[in-house]
């Protein structure tokens, strides 16, 4: 009889990367039954095509490359979602494939699959579309198929007075891309991820509470600006992406922070009415840095390097 | 003052053995006991074939400074002597005895004549005793302290943080006085005044009778700690009792603490009374292919088949079998393997339990980071250690590590990282002693 020998330890906790993605799809499910409601059926097939062409294209890249398939663990899932997410409702089915090809293929397993990745995949294809697409990209069709500006443009030409009512504007009622306006089914979301400690809250506060501060030091109203635009969603599902941000505590914080001062830069002085997406993405960009900058220090009591 | 918190990981307890107190299993028809039960040089062997011995005659002398004698655990007859395989890999010679079943103890035992420190640090050596905790390291060369004024506390292991172990509880519970006669013995020989037991929250019974006994005593605190595995890591318990930092490399001593496991310092005490040198062990015998889960007494070189029929068998045969507990246990190579002096508990694997899951990429997700209790980043020593990075390495502190387990627990892509961490620090200690030849 051979006794199966191994190295310690000899059990583990449960957790899986399935089951974390499969969390952080859960915790997606209250905002694409939001998009629905808000926008309409449309809204399902842009996630549908999304979801399918992401797994699609992993699948058929690691195929050619002869790699291990790993369209079980779901995170293709997820990043169809989220960049179906960050999409007008009105986006042509095409452009939407397009985008999850490059969020898969060249973002994703170009830099060597899950784990891998630099930037996070759905915020970079959302950003390559913009400047691929800038007409449909920024057609925010409403229900009653009326086009209408999102809020935060209507801020920056100052519009104000067209703006929905706050309570609108919590539900998801307004323009903008189909997964990011229903805040109440973002935060049930993020509330979720954090309960099963997926995410910690230390990126969502970081980078909210900068967005708040800095608005109120600029004398903007402080609830259109957590309520506009991409900030919620990406405070918690895009800017706690694992293997594109820091891994300790300091290094989510000052992540967070980041992103935040990024994204009020932009929406103040610059000339998207947006900037959740490029804050992620320059943040993606220093992560390895910041990273480094904030490893823990070993308990080494002195000795040592 | 640190007054950060260490990192630490929920395990489950499975102390389904806590109730009950050891029962001894049937003397076994051979015993084989290897040379090397401690950290140093082997024993070297003073019987030979044929010799009849009995339970604690010397069988094998102390070779060298950091080393233990070894004594028999039967009475009976060397069949023969020959190198066995142990559970690290290496081929060490061990002592094979027939036993005769009864069991005779050596005559000539007796308590030993301690008056002083040097006394007691001799008798410490003689009685054959190493850290049973696990670490197997001989006590005597730890309490052979060169200064004593150095030592500001004694600190008694009793964390006993590994799932399902549960002979540290038992000795707290059955051999209770031993370790309050043994803080006496430590108090009047080496001069410590200050003694702190570490027992997790999970012990209620054990810090109970602990407590009792405290109270009777000068100097002791029970230090009752959250069972966060590894509590009963030395620096980790040394840091949550004290908020002292062992420096890497260095010993409890240099922060003026000596931690001492709570079931070597009752088997001293215990041994200045009786003059029986460490010949037998309290083992939990648990796991999902034992029958019946229990505390047993068994002889030091019973084979773990012998130990695991003598304790009510198995269901089917176990799959993989392991020297401790299930977090820095060793999976033995076979059944034949013996039972060692640190052995403190043997777990049994069926199969479901036993083959280690799938590996798949790392997602980056830091739990590795964000769970070792000393800090480190085993994503970043697997990379180093894979690009072949020893400056990187030591840079990373890989040293440090003490293979506690927690990363590989808490990663949910299952990545061997305790693995790639052993490698790793194999690979610099290479590097290092390559470097210093090269000076």
């Amino acid at each position: 009889m051979k006794l199966i020998s191994s190295v310690s330890p000899h059990i583990y906790n449960k957790n899986s990367t399935q089951r974390i993605m499969l969390d952080v799809v859960l915790a997606l499910v209250p905002a694409a039954i939001a998009s629905v409601i808000i926008f309409g059926f449309r809204a399902l097939l842009v996630i549908g095509v999304c979801v399918a062409v992401c797994v699609l294209s992993e699948w058929l890249f690691e195929k050619a490359c002869k790699k291990e398939n790993t369209i079980s663990d779901l995170s293709a899932v997820v990043t169809g979602m989220l960049l179906a997410f960050n999409l007008p409702v009105s986006i042509p089915l095409w452009q939407a494939a397009f985008g999850s090809i490059v969020a898969i293929v060249v973002v994703k397993q170009l830099f060597g699959g899950i784990g891998q990745n630099f930037a996070n995949p759905a915020i970079t294809a959302r950003i390559i579309m913009m400047t691929a697409f800038s007409g449909t990209m920024t057609t925010w069709t409403f229900p009653d198929a009326v086009s209408s500006a999102t809020p935060l443009s209507l801020i920056s030409k100052g519009e104000t007075s067209a703006l929905p009512s706050y309570f609108n504007m919590f539900l998801g009622w307004r323009g903008g891309c189909l997964g990011e306006t229903c805040v109440l089914a973002l935060l049930i979301g993020g509330a979720y991820l954090l309960i099963r400690r997926v995410i910690s809250w230390h990126t969502p506060a970081a980078f909210i509470g900068t967005v708040a501060i800095m608005s109120l030091i600029c004398g903007k109203d402080v609830l259109y600006q957590l309520m506009g635009g991409g900030l919620i969603i990406g405070a918690f599902f895009m800017a706690t992406d694992y293997s594109s941000t820091p891994p300790t505590k300091l290094g989510k914080i000052i992540f967070g922070i980041g992103c935040g001062l990024i994204t009020v830069l932009i929406r103040f002085w610059g000339n998207f009415p947006e900037g959740v997406s490029f804050s992620i993405l320059l943040m993606n960009i220093l992560t390895p840095y910041i990273s480094k900058l904030t490893r823990h220090k070993p308990l080494t009591g002195g000795a040592g390097k | 003052m640190n007054i950060m918190r260490l990192h630490g990981i929920h395990v489950p307890h499975r102390k389904n053995t806590a109730e009950m107190a050891p029962v001894w299993i049937p003397v076994p028809e051979t015993v084989t006991i290897p040379m090397s039960m401690h950290i140093g040089k082997p024993a070297s062997v003073a019987v030979k074939r044929g010799d009849e011995v009995k339970v604690g005659q010397l069988i094998a002398e102390q070779d060298g400074f950091i080393s233990s004698p070894i004594h028999s655990s039967v009475s009976g007859t060397v069949q023969k002597i020959d190198d066995i395989i142990i559970s690290t890999g290496s081929a060490v010679p061990a002592v094979t005895i027939k036993t005769d079943g009864l069991q005779t103890p050596f005559e000539e035992l007796a308590p030993p004549y301690v008056s002083d420190f040097d006394s007691f640090v001799k008798a410490v050596k003689k009685s054959g005793v190493v850290g049973l905790g696990g670490a197997g390291f001989p006590t005597f060369v730890k309490l052979g302290v060169d200064d004593l004024s150095k030592i500001e506390a004694v600190i008694i292991n009793a964390a006993e943080c590994e799932p399902y172990i549960t002979s540290d509880t038992r000795t707290m519970l059955d051999k209770s006085e031993y370790i309050f006669k043994g803080i006496g013995a430590l108090k009047k020989y080496l001069g410590a005044k200050r003694f702190i037991i570490g027992i997790e929250n999970n012990k209620q019974a054990a810090i109970k009778r602990m407590k009792e006994l405290s109270e009777q005593t000068d100097g002791v605190e029970v230090h009752v700690l959250p069972a966060i595995y590894p509590q009963g890591g030395e620096k980790v318990l040394v840091y949550n009792t004290t908020k002292k930092i062992i420096p890497k490399g260095g010993l409890p001593l240099d922060v003026g603490v000596i931690v001492i496991n709570v079931t070597t310092l009752a088997f001293i005490a215990e041994y200045l009374e009786t003059g029986m040198p460490l010949v037998e062990k309290c083992i939990t015998v648990d796991g999902s292919a034992v029958k019946e889960p229990k505390n047993v007494i068994a002889p030091i070189g019973t084979s773990i088949e012998d130990l695991l029929d003598g304790a009510g068998g198995t269901k089917g045969e176990p799959a993989k079998v392991i020297y401790g507990g299930p977090m820095m246990g060793i999976a033995v190579p076979s059944l034949d393997t013996p039972v060692l002096k640190m052995t403190n508990a043997i777990i049994a694997m069926n199969e479901k339990d036993a083959v280690p899951p799938k590996t798949t990429q790392c997602i980056g997700c830091g739990m590795c980071i964000n769970h070792c209790p000393l800090r480190l980043d085993p994503r970043a020593i697997s990379l180093a250690y894979k690009t072949d990075d020893p400056e990187q390495l030591r840079a990373l502190n890989v040293d440090l590590c003490m293979e506690c387990g927690c990363c590989s627990y808490v990663c949910p892509a299952k990545r061997p990282l305790i693995q790639t961490n052993k490698l790793a620090k194999a690979k610099l200690r290479d590097y290092l002693s390559k470097n210093k030849e090269a000076k």
